[in-house]
């Protein structure tokens, strides 16, 4: 029997002023994928993230997560959903110690003890950050930066993760790195995940399935794998 | 000798009261990028509730408990109702709204209260060279400094706060009201401008009582450097201080010009205040 | 890239419709600045000159008052309004410019009225380089610190050189009035209106055919973007200097005028309240047109006298009085910002956009 998908967009459309930046986006998420959001530079990427986590208001469709309506709630409800979105450049805040960018992630969770739990969890996925832990967080690395912003996100124990670009500015080697964590997390968390890539060959090597953006608009929808091997698609859309 | 020292002790608890406004100041700064000319203003209006309260009731911590509540509201509603309409907007929109804003109280207390002075009283005694009001302004002055640090630096409410003061949209990710933590950071501050105008004023309050002070807390809080709370503490008692021996040595009227020295002095040296971080302005 | 556009041109984007038979606005749109602007301030003169042959001495008062503010204003708008740095201590230059007047005709009684505006422009001008010099490298909320400390600071030395200055009670003195050969035709206060008008238009004129030329267009890439304007090759520092230094002239300038006029130099007279006032008439003028100056000062001066009417009619309680210009200032000042910030000129220039639509 198919289960039902975690996450279901239909007909989403946003607008800046007179620019219609998604035009009638419709794309259902199964539950444990985890998938990428392809397209060039301006296709809507972005903004598609940032209509689904509620920074950009939707001026029509619906997003269902897990059957339930958020297309209107405040961006900081989202979390409470089981939501959870990783800006493009992470959204790290220098100001504050690695330490208070993790507790801060956790905080709309009550019960101390149990975000003491989940922090203690999340340094075990990424070592570097548990040397660093007290150190301010402008003193990290683009890809500690990046895992910080990542296991900030995590300590939310999120239903749905929402990625934008986590190799922008990455050396190749720690976009690997950030990828093969993304594959553990997947397995280890019942982690769904969205990720917006520009760079389509890594996306697609490590998804399970793909959406090509285009203007505003869906233009293509399939397996990874098929969209790899499709050189007419790859050739128009991905630039590769 | 004699004179330095009771120059220095004048210093320091004026000092005091300079830093309490100072760090109500750059606590909205934080927050919300604005400095509140209005400030004053909030504290004024919360003295003459004090005043009114202490009147009916005889009771001076009464009117002092009223002026805390007094700020703490008045906080809150304008940055509801003033600040967050020109979030977004120019610097000089907030800098005028907050401006119009002192204006509008300062004319209203001169309308209920009249512009003439009011007797006002000391919090303790007042007599002898370090009076018990002058621990009073330290202590408590030294206390609500301890209170904020714990709060922002030990409190998810403090953690909330600076998030949304410094990256709002980051903190909505994580599930933070930014909104309510800007309104939390107006009231928290005006509370503290409050306390300040309750020390400040004595022995006599009237409409414009609190500008000089004013002045000289822009001044330590702008030397300190706005983003500061350390710095504005530090700054306070910095022009506290000099002040107090500018105006012992060589005349009182010399204080204000003082002030501006001593601005003009540490800003061209450091044009964002002795303890800003070095920070990339944005291109 | 830094925009250079010229801002004033803005509300001229309907022009081109009507291209092929120019009307007298296009054509006097046309004219050089050098030309434009003292024709137009030749026709304000005689417009104000003849408003003085029906108003009485408190009208020629007070329409001398809304010259001097109207210059101290402009000068506010080149510094703020053009080159976006934000100074709450103008009020300090008027100051400055009042003593000034009043020490030189108590002790140079022998040189002209002119000669003695011009030595205020020069004075005010060194003060102005000598404080925009300290504060060039300050920006935004502490620059506005700065200054607001110096507009409080300055007037305190009255109380220093009590000889000299007269302390808080002030200097006062007593010009000379209509010349002679002019009594029975104007009065001593229509003279003395025409006399701060006719200061106050050649100092508009400098003023905006400055903003009209490169450095007005400096001063508003600077505005926009300090850094970009920077890289396009505008000198910041140089650039921000000038635009201190010429509207404290401005402000001195206007300082002496109202020593001129009210015959006294107080140091009461130029409390923060003042500089907070004129930066709030330019506000409600509108910012970033030298238009909204005039906007800015007739309301400084009418708001006031409307409010005594007022309180006189309504028979108010003293304390309420008093208070209310300040409060409808106040208010006026919030609803501005948040209701339309463009100010006055530009509710105006709305208004005058839908009529224009409409017929």
């Amino acid at each position: 029997m198919a289960e039902r998908p975690i996450l279901e967009v239909e007909g989403l459309t946003a607008r800046y002023g007179a620019v219609t930046a998604l035009n009638g986006v419709s794309m259902s998420v199964a539950r444990g994928g985890i998938c990428a959001v392809l397209g060039a530079n301006g296709a809507g990427k972005t903004t598609l993230l940032r209509t689904l986590s509620g920074l950009k208001r939707a001026d029509a469709g619906r997003i269902l997560l897990d059957g339930a309506d958020i297309t209107r709630i405040p961006a900081e409800r989202h979390v409470h959903h089981g939501l959870a979105h990783v800006p493009e450049g992470g959204g790290v805040i220098v100001e504050l110690s690695v330490e208070e960018n993790l507790r801060l992630g956790g905080l709309w969770r009550s019960g101390r003890r149990d975000r003491a739990r989940r922090m203690a969890e999340v340094l075990e996925l990424f070592p570097p950050l548990r040397e660093r832990v007290s150190r301010p967080a402008a003193t990290l690395s683009g890809g500690e930066r990046q895992m910080l912003a990542l296991g900030r996100a995590l300590m939310a124990r999120p239903r749905v993760l929402l990625l934008d670009e986590p190799s922008l500015g990455l050396a190749p080697l720690v976009t690997r790195q950030i990828m093969h964590l993304l594959l553990e997390l997947r397995a280890a968390q019942d982690l769904t995940v969205v990720l917006v890539e520009q760079n389509a060959r890594s996306a697609l090597s490590i998804t399970d399935h793909g959406f090509v953006l285009n203007q505003g608009e869906v233009v293509m929808e399939d397996s990874s794998r098929r969209l790899l091997a499709d050189d007419r698609m790859r050739h128009a859309y991905l630039g590769f | 000798m004699d004179q330095f020292l009771n120059l220095t002790l004048n210093g320091l608890s004026s000092g005091a009261v300079y830093a309490a406004l100072a760090l109500s100041l750059v606590i909205i700064y934080q927050a919300t990028r604005v400095v509140n000319f209005a400030q004053p203003a909030l504290a004024l209006i919360s003295v003459y509730i004090a005043y009114a309260v202490s009147q009916a009731t005889g009771s001076y911590w009464l009117g002092f408990g009223a002026a805390l509540l007094t700020g703490l509201v008045l906080g809150a509603a304008t940055e509801r109702l003033l600040i967050r309409p020109v979030h977004g907007r120019s610097p000089l929109s907030a800098i005028i709204v907050t401006l119009g804003l002192l204006l509008v109280l300062q004319g209203l207390a001169g309308m209920v209260w009249s512009n003439e002075p009011h007797s006002f009283s000391y919090p303790l005694g007042f007599r002898g060279r370090f009076s018990a009001s002058d621990w009073f302004a330290l202590a408590s002055v030294g206390a609500v400094a301890l209170l904020l640090f714990g709060l922002y630096r030990l409190t998810p409410l403090g953690l909330r706060m600076r998030a949304a003061a410094f990256r709002p949209e980051a903190a909505r990710l994580s599930g933070v009201r930014v909104g309510l933590m800007l309104t939390t950071g107006w009231a928290i501050a005006s509370v503290i401008g409050a306390l300040a105008g309750m020390l400040a004023a004595p022995p006599f309050i009237f409409p414009n009582v609190l500008d000089a002070v004013f002045i000289y807390a822009i001044a330590a809080a702008v030397v300190g450097g706005l983003e500061n709370p350390f710095g504005a503490l530090v700054g306070g008692v910095l022009i506290g201080l000099c002040l107090s021996y500018v105006s012992g040595y060589a005349g009182p009227e010399l204080t204000t010009l003082a002030a501006l020295a001593i601005l003009v002095l540490v800003l061209s040296v450091r044009p964002d205040g002795l303890f800003s971080r070095p920070t990339a302005r944005k291109v | 890239m830094v925009s250079l556009r010229n801002h004033e041109s803005t509300g001229q984007g309907e022009q081109p419709r009507r291209a092929s038979a120019p009307s007298a606005a296009d054509r006097w749109r046309a004219l050089p600045a050098l030309v434009r602007f003292p024709l137009a301030a030749a026709a304000a003169f005689a417009a104000v000159l003849a408003l003085t042959f029906v108003t009485g001495p408190t009208g020629d008062l007070r329409i001398g008052s809304v010259g001097y503010y109207m210059l101290a204003i402009a000068g506010l708008q080149l510094l703020i309004g053009y080159s976006g740095q934000i100074s709450l201590g103008h009020g300090a230059f008027m100051f400055l410019g009042a003593y000034t007047m009043a020490l030189l005709v108590l002790h140079q009684p022998a040189l002209p009225l002119w000669l003695n505006m011009l030595i205020t422009v020069v004075l005010s001008c060194a003060a102005g380089v000598l404080v925009g010099a300290a504060t060039a490298r300050l920006h935004g909320p502490y620059l506005a610190g700065a200054t607001l400390a110096l507009a409080v600071g300055l007037p305190s030395v009255t109380v220093r050189f009590p000889e000299l200055l007269g302390g808080s009670n002030g200097l006062a003195f007593s010009t000379r009035g209509a010349p002679p050969a002019l009594a029975g035709v104007i009065t001593n206060t229509q003279w003395q209106a025409a006399a701060v008008w006719l200061t106050t238009l050649i100092g508009l004129v400098v003023l905006a055919t400055i903003s009209a030329g490169r450095l007005g267009r400096r001063m508003r890439a600077l505005r926009d973007d300090e850094s970009a304007a920077g890289l396009a090759g505008v000198p910041v520092g140089r650039t921000k200097v000038i635009a201190f230094v010429i509207s404290a002239g401005a402000g001195g300038l206007a300082g002496a005028c109202q020593a001129y006029l009210l015959g006294t130099a107080t140091p009461s007279s130029f409390t923060v309240t003042l500089s907070l006032s004129l930066l709030a008439a330019l506000v409600l003028g509108g910012l970033g047109s030298m238009w909204g100056a005039f906007f800015g000062a007739v309301a400084l001066v009418y708001v006031e006298v409307w409010g005594e009417d007022l309180a006189h009619a309504l028979s108010l309680d003293s304390n309420v009085a008093n208070n209310l210009p300040i409060v409808f200032f106040g208010v006026l000042l919030i609803l501005v910002i948040l209701v339309w910030p463009q100010g006055l000129h530009g509710m105006l220039r709305s208004l005058a956009g839908l009529v224009r639509r409409g017929r």
